[in-house]
């Protein structure tokens, strides 16, 4: 019994542990659904954007002394603008062909990132500190101590995964992107401008990766290979939701992150490939994922 | 499929093939003369080791491109089968001293083997999703290799001796073993063409083109899919033990996912569904890494680079652009 | 576009495809000429600990060490091994094969070190290695034509495991990445933690690569109520699990200290003292710690990405200064015609440097000199930038390393 209660406390921490890395897979995955859904285009440079948030943190404030907040809002808004450009210029003349395109232009915008990153900054990582004011949220529970900046983290995926779900189903704006993505011939007929609305699309889905790069910042070394850790478990999130499904990027992603958390107590060795095999396991009983339409 | 199709990029959907010498059209038998000349000439002017790795990476490029260029499935993923065919050659000639014919024909049986049950699983998607699972499932293949004890984890296997052909021909010098490699890459060559030219193949095409007419015309389409991509795995687990026998070493660089990206780079810069661009997308490559060795994270930059301009402006690749200027199909 | 394609395949027509290969011999040239190549990581994980700055130090070895006034010619070049070993392998061969190089120094990851270890053995050439840490090098691997210079795993465990134990830190927990290097750190530590009287309260294995978040892992060591908490990881890994560990406050209190087995002081840089102080670390070279180290980093001038040397680093300088003593003194064409001999001469001769002070080589390879046990200094007690360590603790030079006869180095046995 006591054994159970010991493995139980054990448990309560890692959910919450848990979760803190399903946000980071939601976020992730949200930004990949969006982009993908409307631009029918995977974004392996998801990752090197999501770096991207993290050096552009850690630029504004070592170079321009502005802060954790004021990079919160200029980080999302500069990256999200490179990202416009890379459509502009790149992604836009792919439309017409093959998806797969797509996928080997971002991998080799991924490299072009993460190199030029490795030149400029090393590799061996630089810090960026956790801002004081989060010291109060700190929860103490016993033993366990959860620093606030981590019960941030979480909250603030919510609350950014809801508004973006709120966007595109319940605004006007929403209707049209989910119009475009059905019949972009019939929305442009109706005087809606589809090309720009892509761009926005992707510079929106970028945004996010980077907002979730300055989310991580803090708890994690700002290095040019840290987005590269995260996008292939990502793009089993992604599978394992079904491709394209907002909510199914969002579930999967918090999901996947409390299977993990779990996972560390009881078999640690596995924690790194237990998405992959509920990927096998979800394919062969789903093909579409959990939440896409086949 | 559609004009932007990926595999009709190099010029591959011509609708009639004329066959001629081992089923070549006459620009592609005289591309491949030249081909053989260069194979056997170059080892007297250029270092043998660079050119063996040459080789190596144009078989696996070739097994690459039967999948891409004929059944218009991008794998993502065929460093697994590259790099377990490296180990389990490299081990079998250390550890049993197995000899160097056997234990590379075991490294392509790996390939097959693994290639069997993630084919298996990847087919039943298409297009990007079949390109994302087979990168997921060749990182579980990474944690493998890490784990497994065999693998030797992050040193790899290391000292693989090359053997003694046939109990015969002693590799270990250079130019032997690169003869050797020469003719494991000319077969694989021309077995893939063979495959391609054969009924098998066209259905593979017909697939490729248009699945749910072939599938209309009585063809269990997933079943060729799954054998394109078993020959193709097992090919590139050839490649793989090869390379692990030239090098003396196989190790996790060979199963690592950028190991995919290169396959996938190297076929694209010779043009994706061609028959020679794999082979001089290899020779480009290998020859560019030699070179830019010495400026460490820019090779990075520069093959991101690359990428971007094939994508952007060559989509047919360096053979697919020749035989469009030329007006043939190489 | 098309104007774009033109100028691509402009590009693409210039450049040397096929080219410049040349399967030439270059031993005809410049019997007067010892050719020094350095191969590490000048792109990934390592290059602010080896990478530039290490070939730096090979060129400052070069310049003090007075050969070229003697007449003889030497050359320094250097190349990235990507930490890939068939990079490493390749450019390795071509320099021994085709280029006449007659030394291959530095060679940080394992790997790689082991596979450049039997091609210089093969070729008959010196291999110096300074950044890789596999005590096989001088053990299973051993080879007549390598010196292992700066420090292994078995001395960083030794060292950081039975030192920790005398200072009081009894009960061990490890956080391990789940790979062969990592089992062997945990595995050799465990011995000497043991051996020293202390107990292994449990480890958790760590899915390697791709662990980004350690705070589980640490939680669970917490839990242990350990003394020290282990960290049987490199690079990366270690340097999210000593971040993490600081957010979570794991070492508040003083109760638990975090020992990193393979920390080098340009990662304590990376983390910066808010995040690494009191964290206890093992190595045999440290900027600050005399008169002559700082002379040494100061006659160095500025390093690549501004960093101060790192032991790495010191080991590249101090084990080419070392060879080209061995070469002034037998000649260059007997150095170069065999390896083996200019190994053995180096073995002949004490060592002396400003880096790691009076020393000698073992027959199996292992250089020996004195490890030191350091803490990182809190942001208060930093006198300015880069003063990271303080003092805990040295092991003399004999007692630092693997004996002899527990290696199975083949060359020592008959």
């Amino acid at each position: 019994m006591d054994d159970l209660l010991f493995e139980l406390s054990l448990i309560l921490p890692q959910i919450i542990l848990g979760l803190v890395n399903g946000a980071f897979y939601a976020l992730l995955s949200l930004g990949l659904a969006i982009i993908f859904g409307m631009l029918n285009v995977i974004n392996f440079a998801h990752g090197a954007q999501f770096m991207m948030g993290a050096f552009a943190a850690w630029m504004l404030l070592n170079w321009l002394g502005i802060g954790y907040w004021g990079a919160l809002v200029l980080a999302p808004l500069l990256v999200g603008i490179i990202g416009i450009v890379i459509e502009k210029t790149m992604i836009a003349r792919l439309y017409k062909l093959d998806h797969l395109y797509g996928l080997l232009l971002t991998f080799g915008i991924a490299l072009v990132i993460e190199g030029i990153f490795r030149n400029e900054f090393g590799s061996s990582g630089l810090s960026y500190a956790t801002p004081p004011e989060f010291r109060a949220l700190d929860l103490e529970l016993g033993d366990f101590f959860l620093p606030g900046y981590r019960v941030w983290v979480v909250i603030v995926a919510v609350v950014m995964c809801l508004a973006t779900w709120l966007v595109i189903e319940k605004t006007r704006i929403g209707a049209y992107l989910r119009a475009a993505v059905e019949r972009p011939q019939l929305v442009q007929a109706f005087g809606v401008n589809v090309p720009r609305m892509m761009t926005l699309t992707y510079g929106a889905g970028v945004a996010l990766a980077a907002f979730a790069g300055v989310l991580a910042a803090p708890i994690y070394s700002v290095h040019p290979g840290m987005g590269a850790n995260f996008i292939i478990t990502v793009f089993a999130v992604v599978v394992i939701g079904g491709m394209g499904s907002i909510l199914g990027a969002v579930v999967t992603g918090f999901m996947l992150g409390l299977v993990q958390g779990i996972t560390d107590v009881f078999w640690s060795e596995a924690s790194a490939t237990v998405v992959f095999v509920i990927m096998a396991i979800v394919l062969l009983t789903r093909p579409a994922g959990l939440f896409g339409r086949a | 499929m559609a004009e932007g199709s990926i595999a009709a990029a190099g010029g591959i959907a011509a609708r009639h093939e004329e066959a001629g010498f081992l089923g070549f059209t006459r620009p592609q038998a005289l591309a491949f003369l030249v081909l053989v000349a260069a194979v056997l000439v170059s080892p007297f002017f250029l270092y043998p080791v660079f050119l063996m790795k040459i080789l190596c990476f144009a078989l696996f490029a070739c097994a690459f491109n039967l999948l891409i260029g004929y059944v218009g499935l991008l794998s993502f993923g065929h460093a697994a089968y590259f790099g377990m065919g490296a180990y389990v050659t490299g081990y079998a000639a250390k550890a049993w001293s197995v000899p160097p014919e056997l234990a590379i024909l075991m490294g392509g049986a790996i390939g097959a083997a693994l290639g069997l049950p993630f084919g298996w699983l990847a087919i039943r998607r298409t297009g990007i999703y079949f390109a994302m699972i087979t990168l997921a499932l060749a990182q579980m293949v990474y944690f493998f290799a890490l784990q497994a004890p065999f693998t030797g984890g992050e040193d790899g296997i290391q000292a693989i001796p090359r053997g003694t052909l046939f109990g015969i021909f002693d590799l270990t010098a250079d130019l032997t073993m690169y003869w050797l490699v020469a003719a494991i890459f000319l077969v694989g060559f021309l077995l893939i063409h063979r495959i391609v030219h054969s009924p098998f193949g066209q259905v593979m095409k017909a697939i490729r083109d248009n699945e749910p007419r072939a599938t209309s015309l009585g063809y269990r389409t997933d079943d060729y899919k799954l054998m394109a991509f078993v020959l193709s795995a097992g090919l590139a687990g050839i490649a793989g033990g090869t390379k692990a026998l030239v090098f003396n070493i196989a190790t996790l660089t060979d199963v690592l996912w950028t190991m995919s990206g290169e396959v996938v780079l190297m076929t694209l810069v010779g043009g994706l569904g061609t028959v020679f661009g794999p082979v001089v997308g290899a020779a480009v490559i290998i020859t560019m890494q030699n070179y830019l060795a010495e400026f460490g994270a820019w090779v990075t930059v520069i093959q991101g680079g690359i990428f971007i301009a094939c994508v952007l402006a060559f989509r047919r690749g360096v053979v697919g652009e020749i035989g469009n200027a030329l007006k043939v199909k190489l | 576009m098309s104007l774009n394609r033109r100028t691509l395949l402009g590009a693409a027509a210039t450049a040397p495809v096929w080219g410049a290969l040349p399967y030439r011999s270059a031993k005809a040239q410049a019997a007067n000429t010892i050719r020094i190549a350095v191969l590490n990581d000048q792109s990934g994980l390592y290059r602010d600990l080896s990478g530039p700055g290490s070939t730096q130090c090979v060129r400052l070895a070069v310049q003090e060490s007075g050969i070229t006034q003697r007449g003889i010619n030497v050359e320094v070049v250097e190349a990235d091994h990507q930490n890939k070993p068939d990079v490493g392998s390749t450019v390795a061969r071509q320099w021994l094969d085709r280029d006449g190089v007659d030394v291959i120094v530095d060679v940080p990851t394992s790997s790689v070190a082991l596979a450049v270890n039997n091609l210089v053995r093969e070729r008959n050439k010196v291999f110096l290695n300074s950044g890789a840490a596999t005590s096989d090098l001088t053990g299973a691997q051993c080879s007549p034509n390598t010196v292992h210079w700066t420090y292994d795993t078995w001395m960083l465990a030794q060292s950081t495991g039975g030192a920790m134990v005398r200072a009081g830190g009894k009960s061990w927990f490890f956080i391990t990445a789940d790979y062969a290097f990592g089992h062997a750190l945990e595995r050799d530590t465990s011995n000497f933690v043991r051996s020293q009287g202390g107990e292994i309260l449990g480890s958790v294995r760590t899915p390697f690569p791709g662990t980004t978040d350690f705070s589980s892992f640490l939680q669970q060591a917490q839990r242990s109520r350990a003394q020290v908490i282990g960290l049987a990881n490199a690079g990366g890994d270690t340097i999210n699990s000593i971040k993490q560990a600081a957010e979570f406050r794991i070492t508040r209190g003083g109760r638990t200290k975090l020992a990193g087995l393979l920390v080098f002081v340009t990662d304590v840089h990376a983390l910066g003292l808010e995040v690494a102080q009191g964290l206890v670390l093992s190595e045999t070279f440290y900027w600050d710690m005399n008169d002559k180290t700082r002379g040494f980093t100061q006659r160095l001038g500025a390093m690549p990405s501004n960093v101060k040397p790192s032991m790495v680093q010191a080991g590249c300088y101090a084990s080419v200064l070392h060879y080209l003593k061995a070469v002034g003194d037998m000649g260059v064409a007997a150095a170069k015609a065999s390896g083996a001999e200019a190994v053995n001469r180096m073995k002949a001769m004490p060592t002396s440097d400003d880096c790691f002070g009076e020393g000698t080589i073992r027959a199996d390879g292992r250089k020996l000199h004195p490890c030191f046990l350091f803490e990182v200094k809190q942001p208060s007690e930093s006198r300015g930038a880069w003063d990271y360590y303080k003092l805990l603790g040295t092991t003399p030079a004999e007692q630092a390393f693997r004996p002899m006869n527990e290696g199975g180095c083949a060359l020592v046995r008959s």
